[in-house]
C-alpha cells in the first residue's frame, strides 16, 4: 500500500475553509467526533497527481493558536502532538483574500511549529472587484512559502493546489519571523532549559491553560514548572507577540499587495445600511422566518403524501407476499409503520436545514447576532445565543454545541438550559400530524391556518427559551467575565455544493440516528403489543364472541373487536391502563399514553409508536393519518383528537424534556448531571402543568 | 480627557492608541484590534449597542463595556 499523506485544512472562520475541503475531497468525506469531545471531526481523501492520496482532515476555524474554545483546542492539540496518527504531513492554511492581513497571523504562527505549510488565498475573483492585486514572487519569498491562489466559487486553481500538496517535501520549515525577539533573555532561559524542544512549542504550552489530553504529561508538567512570569505579564508577551506578528506582516504586505480603493465597489455597505437597520433590520428578519415556515408547509406536502401512501402499501405488499407468521408481522406491523414515521419527515427537515444552510453561509446570520445582542442581553443572553436558538429549530444537539463561542460562561450556560425549549425536527412529526387531524385547512391573509398555527408553536418554544433565560439570569448568581467579539464576514451567494453537502449529511445524521432508536422501540412495541398475559389475551376469542353473540355482527366487525380486545389486555395494553389516570386529565388515552413514555427516549418515536400500535392486529393498510382521525375517547366520546387534546398534546411536546441525546450533550458541555436533571425534570413537569390546563379549559 | 472607541459616532474614524489588556481579550487583539491601527465606526445596532467596527479591514461588533477600553485619536472627518 502506498502512503497516504496527511493534510490538515487550518484557517480563520469565513475564509471558504470548508469549499476548499470540499472542493478537494468531494464525496469522498465523512464526519465524526474527536475521541470523547464533540467537537465535529471532517476528513476525506483526495487523489493528487501521480497516484498518491492525500487524507485531510478539515480542521475547525481558529484565528490563532491562542485556544479560547474547545474546538480551537483540537487544533493545537493535533499541532503539538508528533504522535497524533494525524499529525499533518504538511498543513494548508486557507485565507481569504480580503482578510489577508488577518488570515497571516494564524500563518506565521503555524510556520513557528516548523510545520511545512502552504498558504492558499481563496476567493481570488474578488479581487478585481476589490481593487486587490498581489505579488506571489514576493510573497513566496518572504512568507517562505509556496502560495495557490484559487477560487472555489469558480473552481479556479484547485489542481495548483493539488499539485503543491503533493510536493510537499519542497516546502521551506523556516520560520517567517523571529518571535522570540519580545523578551530574549526568557526565551533564552527557556531554550537552555528544554534544548530538545521547539521554542515556540514550549510557548505555547505555557501560555495555553488547555487540557493537552494526548501530548505527552510529563514533559508538560517540567514545563508547567517553568513557569517564572506571572499571569498578567504572560498576557503583556503575549500582546507583544500579536504586534510583533502584525509589524511583520504589514511590512510584507507592504510590497507584496496593493489595493487600489478607487477600484474597490462596496455592496457590503449598501446591504448593511439596510439588513442592520433598526426597523427594516427586524422587519428583513421577521419576514424571512415567516417565508422559512411557509415554505416548510407548502413544498413538503407533495413528497410527504407520496411517502405516507408509499409505505402503508409497502406494509401491505410485505403481508400479502411473505408467508404468514410472527416475522411477517414483525416486518409489516412493527419495523415498516415505525420507519415510515420517521422518513416522511424527511422533506421538511431537509428543507429546514437548507434554510440555516443558506442563512449562515450568506453571512447573513452575523448580521441577526448584532441585531439581536442588546435584546438578548436583557433576558441573560448574548447576541450569539440566537445562532443556537435558530439551529435549534433543526436539532438541539447541534445548537447547544454552537454554543462554545459565546464567550461569557453565564451566558452560555442559559442559552444551553432554554436552547432545549426551541422546537426542534423532532417535534415538528407530532406538530405536522396534529395540525393536520385537529386545524382547519381554510386560509386567511393568504397564510394557511396550519401554517400560522405551526408558526404559532414556534413562537411559543422561542417565547418560552426567552422567558425563562430571563428567569435564570435572576436565580443563577454565576459572576463570569463577559465580552463579545462577532466577525462581520461579507456577504456571500451560498456555493449550492456546500449548502447541499451540508443538507444531506444533516439529514442522513438525523435519520439514521433517529432511525436505530425507533427501529429499536417499533420491535419492543411490536412485541408487548402482539402478546399479554392470562386468559383475557390468549382466550380473547372466545371473549369476545360470546360477549357479543347477541349481536348480529359480521365476519369483519367481529375481528375487529377481537383485535381490540387483545391490545388491550397485551403487555403494551396492561402498561397504558397502568398510567391512564395520569394522562386522562390531558385528554389522552392509553395508546397516547404509551407514545409519550417512549418518546422519553426522542421525540420523533412518537408517530411512529401510535403507528406501530394501530396497526397490530389490523388488516387493513391505512395511511398513520387516517387511523389516528378514527380513534374513539373512551371516557368522553367523540374523536379522540379533537381540538382540545391536540392542542394540549401540542403543549405537551412543546415544553416536556423528551430527548435522550439532547441531555447527554448537556451533560458533555456542563460537566455535571445537575443541569440536564433540571432541565428533565423542570421542564416535564411544565408541560404537564400546562397541557391539563390547556384541555381543561378547552373540552 | 482621551477619547475611547465607545465616542466615535457613525461614520467616524480614528486610530487606536492604546488598549488596556486586561480588559481586552486576547482574541481581539489577534483581529487587529492594536495600537497603531485605524478604526471606523460602520453601525451602531438599535439601543446604541454594539458596534460594529472596521479595524485594521477586519469587520468585527464589539459591545460598548469593551470598547471604553480601547484609547483612540480621532480623525477629523474629511
Amino acid at each position: 500500500m502506498s502512503k497516504q499523506i496527511n493534510v490538515a485544512l487550518i484557517g480563520n472562520p469565513n475564509t471558504g475553509k470548508t469549499s476548499v475541503f470540499n472542493a478537494l475531497t468531494g464525496l469522498n468525506q465523512k464526519v465524526g467526533n474527536y475521541p470523547g469531545i464533540t467537537v465535529e471531526k471532517k476528513e476525506g481523501i483526495c487523489k493528487l497527481p501521480r497516484g498518491v492520496k492525500a487524507h485531510i482532515i478539515d480542521l475547525p476555524g481558529t484565528y490563532s493558536l491562542n485556544a479560547s474554545s474547545l474546538d480551537e483546542n483540537v487544533v493545537i492539540e493535533l499541532l503539538l502532538n508528533k504522535n497524533d496518527k494525524d499529525f499533518p504531513d504538511i498543513a494548508v492554511v486557507v485565507s481569504d483574500v480580503e482578510n489577508l492581513k488577518r488570515n497571516l497571523l494564524l500563518f506565521t504562527q503555524i510556520k513557528d511549529l516548523e510545520i511545512p505549510a502552504i498558504l492558499v488565498i481563496n476567493m481570488s475573483d474578488r479581487m478585481k472587484y476589490k481593487g486587490i492585486s498581489l505579488d506571489i514572487d514576493y510573497l513566496e519569498d518572504h512568507l517562505q512559502t509556496k502560495i495557490a491562489l484559487i477560487s472555489t466559487r469558480k473552481n479556479e486553481g484547485i489542481n495548483d493546489l493539488k499539485q503543491l500538496i503533493s510536493n510537499y517535501k519542497d516546502i521551506s520549515v523556516t520560520p517567517c519571523l523571529n518571535a522570540s525577539e519580545i523578551d530574549a533573555e526568557y526565551f533564552d532561559r527557556l531554550r537552555t532549559a528544554f534544548p530538545n524542544q521547539l521554542l515556540y512549542k514550549l510557548w505555547l504550552v505555557i501560555t495555553q491553560d488547555v487540557n493537552f489530553g494526548k501530548t505527552d504529561r510529563n514533559e508538560i508538567d517540567a514545563i508547567a514548572s517553568f513557569k517564572t512570569k506571572s499571569e498578567s505579564e504572560l498576557k503583556r508577551l503575549q500582546q507583544k507577540e500579536t504586534i510583533k506578528r502584525y509589524q511583520f506582516i504589514n511590512n510584507v504586505l507592504k510590497t507584496g499587495q496593493t489595493i487600489d480603493t478607487t477600484q474597490a465597489k462596496d455592496l457590503r455597505s449598501k446591504l448593511d445600511r439596510i439588513l442592520t437597520h433598526k426597523v427594516w433590520g427586524y422587519l428583513i428578519f421577521f419576514v424571512i422566518l415567516l417565508t422559512i415556515f411557509q415554505a416548510i408547509y407548502d413544498w413538503s406536502s407533495v413528497p410527504m403524501d407520496f411517502i405516507d401512501s408509499v409505505f402503508a402499501s409497502l406494509s401491505e405488499w410485505t403481508k400479502t407476499q411473505l408467508p404468514k407468521g410472527a416475522l411477517t408481522n414483525l416486518l409489516a406491523e412493527g419495523i415498516i409503520p415505525g420507519l415510515g414515521g420517521i422518513v416522511i419527515f424527511i422533506p421538511q427537515i431537509a428543507f429546514l436545514f437548507l434554510f440555516i444552510a443558506v442563512l449562515e453561509e450568506s453571512g447573513y446570520m452575523s448580521r441577526v447576532v448584532f441585531l439581536m445582542d442588546r435584546i438578548m442581553r436583557r433576558f441573560g443572553l448574548s447576541g450569539k445565543s440566537v445562532v443556537p436558538l435558530i439551529s435549534g429549530t433543526a436539532c438541539a444537539i447541534p445548537a447547544i454545541m454552537a454554543t462554545r463561542n459565546i464567550e461569557s460562561w453565564k451566558e452560555r450556560l442559559i442559552t444551553i438550559l432554554v436552547t432545549p425549549f426551541t422546537t426542534c425536527s423532532a417535534r415538528l412529526p407530532v406538530y405536522l400530524i396534529i395540525i393536520a387531524l385537529v386545524i382547519p385547512e381554510g386560509r386567511f391573509l393568504g397564510l394557511g391556518y396550519q401554517a400560522l398555527t405551526l408558526m404559532l408553536l414556534y413562537l411559543i418554544g422561542f417565547g418560552t427559551a426567552v422567558i425563562s433565560a430571563y428567569i435564570l439570569n435572576k436565580i443563577l448568581k454565576i459572576k463570569s467575565k463577559s465580552f463579545f467579539v462577532v466577525e462581520m464576514p461579507n456577504y456571500k451567494l451560498p456555493l449550492i455544493k456546500n449548502v447541499a453537502l451540508t443538507v444531506v449529511e444533516k439529514t442522513k445524521a438525523f435519520v439514521f440516528g433517529a432511525g436505530k432508536i425507533i427501529l429499536a422501540i417499533s420491535i419492543v412495541l411490536w412485541f408487548l403489543a402482539s402478546y399479554g398475559p392470562g386468559e383475557n389475551f390468549n382466550n380473547a376469542e372466545t371473549i369476545v364472541t360470546k360477549e357479543y353473540a347477541s349481536q348480529n355482527l359480521n365476519e369483519e366487525e367481529l375481528q375487529q373487536k377481537i383485535a381490540s380486545h387483545k391490545l388491550e389486555h397485551s403487555f403494551i395494553g396492561l402498561t397504558g391502563r397502568a398510567i391512564e389516570p395520569v394522562i386522562s386529565p390531558l385528554g389522552y388515552d392509553w395508546k397516547i399514553g404509551i407514545a409519550i413514555v417512549s418518546s422519553f427516549a426522542a421525540r420523533e418515536v412518537f408517530v411512529g409508536t401510535l403507528a406501530t400500535i394501530y396497526s397490530v392486529g389490523s388488516d387493513e393498510e391505512e395511511t398513520i393519518k387516517n387511523r389516528m382521525a378514527g380513534e374513539v375517547n373512551p371516557i368522553l366520546g367523540g374523536p379522540l383528537f379533537n381540538f382540545a387534546s391536540g392542542i394540549s398534546l401540542m403543549l405537551f411536546y412543546a415544553f416536556a424534556m423528551q430527548c435522550m441525546s439532547t441531555l447527554a450533550i448537556v451533560k458533555k458541555e456542563t460537566n455535571s448531571w445537575k443541569w440536564p436533571t433540571l432541565q428533565l425534570v423542570i421542564m416535564s413537569a411544565f408541560a404537564y402543568i400546562v397541557a391539563l390546563i390547556a384541555f381543561q379549559l378547552l373540552k | 480627557m482621551q477619547d475611547t472607541l465607545a465616542h466615535l459616532k457613525r461614520g467616524e474614524r480614528g486610530i487606536i492608541t492604546d488598549v488596556s489588556s486586561i480588559h481586552i481579550p486576547l482574541k481581539l487583539l489577534e483581529m487587529g484590534c492594536l495600537p497603531g491601527n485605524s478604526v471606523e465606526l460602520l453601525q451602531l445596532a438599535p439601543f446604541q449597542d454594539p458596534m460594529y467596527l472596521n479595524i485594521n479591514g477586519t469587520h468585527l461588533a464589539i459591545r460598548k463595556e469593551t470598547a471604553i477600553h480601547i484609547l483612540i485619536d480621532k480623525i477629523a472627518h474629511e
